[in-house]
């Protein structure tokens, strides 16, 4: 039974998702924390956190690893495959059908129309993120992280990467 | 072959931050540049096929080239490079963290990174407010958006039943006008 939730929870994402991997990220958490309970608000930020620190497509590494914490092995692989293979397996069935329509203002309307909930479901992981920072840190330390980070990423265009471990180093030794 | 699309693929994985949408280019430097395994302007044709679809991009592409390279064990071996390396990764890291869950340290961390991916995810929820925006403009976005927020924040209301409505609205939706211009432009590709 539990492979099967974990196909359904990384199906929707995987069939919903306009807008590449990162617009997977709300979906999952959508599933993972709200609707079946398998972690914590604080335990899927970690999750996110490490994944934008680690290379490589996001949505598949959040997959693998909450589906293997959540299933062990197969559970990563069921996971891996409902977030990848429907949309992927369309794609190579359909593509003759799909390169005949996808100037077509219909097929245009799909990722126009999704986007706006994407990024209501991304504002919302955004505060609860912000509210879990207020509670961890404590008001000061979130406001002159949050400050530091942006012009890190933002301005100086520092490598998101370097960022995480910084953060990392900096949360080990001074908000333990 | 499989050797190939498998190195191909793995250095994707392996060297491309920011998710998946970042990575493409790196697809395109293996897969049109080194490999010359499609011509530019097939890969441009992939990569708008793959933004019609939902879901990851980068597996897609992997997955695509993959397969129209060597069949179907292509398609999971270029599937499986570009995603298995990082996912190892990270549950060993997590293996690491979990070891030290109770120590005040690992505790720290945490504290340290939220905030971090509190502006990251404000970034990226900014980044689709204005492709939205440059989509509708601010008269229908704006109220879209605090519509849509009460209805999933507070209504609680399933965000996959919302989205499933808002993609049949798009594929009904009647817009004679584009319609027909759309029309007349593939007419005279036609030509």
């Amino acid at each position: 039974m539990t492979y099967l939730y974990i196909f359904v929870a990384f199906l929707l994402p995987g069939i919903l998702g306009y807008g590449g991997g990162p617009a997977a990220i709300p979906l999952v958490q959508y599933e993972v924390v709200n609707r079946y309970g398998w972690m914590t608000m604080g335990e899927f930020s970690e999750v996110v956190a490490i994944a934008n620190a680690l290379p490589g497509p996001i949505a598949t590494k959040m997959a693998g690893y909450i589906g293997y914490e959540v299933g062990g092995v197969f559970g990563a692989v069921v996971a891996v495959f409902a977030t990848v293979a429907p949309s992927l397996i369309l794609m190579i069935v359909l593509v003759s059908l799909l390169l005949k329509y996808r100037d077509s203002p219909k097929i245009k309307r799909l990722t126009m129309y999704v986007r706006p909930v994407i990024a209501i479901l991304l504002g919302i992981i955004t505060f609860q993120f912000l509210g879990n920072s207020l509670d961890g840190a404590g008001t000061l330390q979130t406001v002159l992280l949050i400050v530091v980070s942006f012009l890190m990423l933002e301005r100086w265009k520092i490598h998101p990467a370097l960022v995480i471990v910084l953060a990392i180093g900096y949360g080990a030794v001074f908000l333990g | 072959m499989q050797l190939k699309i498998f190195l191909a693929f793995f250095r994707v994985g392996m060297l491309g931050y920011g998710g998946g949408p970042a990575s493409i280019p790196l697809v395109h430097r293996e897969a049109v540049e080194h490999y010359k395994w499609v011509s530019a302007e097939e890969f441009g044709d992939i990569l708008a096929l793959g933004n019609t679809l939902p879901g990851p991009i980068v597996t897609k592409l992997a997955g695509y080239i993959g397969y129209a390279k060597g069949g179907i064990l292509g398609a999971i071996n270029g599937v499986f490079a570009v995603m298995m390396p990082t996912i190892l990764l990270m549950i060993s890291l997590f293996a690491v963290l979990s070891a030290f869950r109770d120590t005040p340290w690992v505790n720290g961390i945490t504290n340290g990174v939220l905030p971090v991916v509190t502006v990251m995810m404000a970034v990226l929820t900014w980044s689709f407010i204005k492709k939205s925006k440059s989509d509708f403009g601010w008269k229908i976005v704006l109220p879209a958006l605090v519509a849509g927020g009460v209805i999933i924040g507070y209504l609680n209301v399933h965000p996959a039943i919302i989205i499933v409505l808002l993609l049949a609205a798009a594929l009904l939706q009647k817009d004679k006008t584009t319609e027909k211009e759309n029309e007349s432009d593939t007419g005279k590709e036609g030509k």
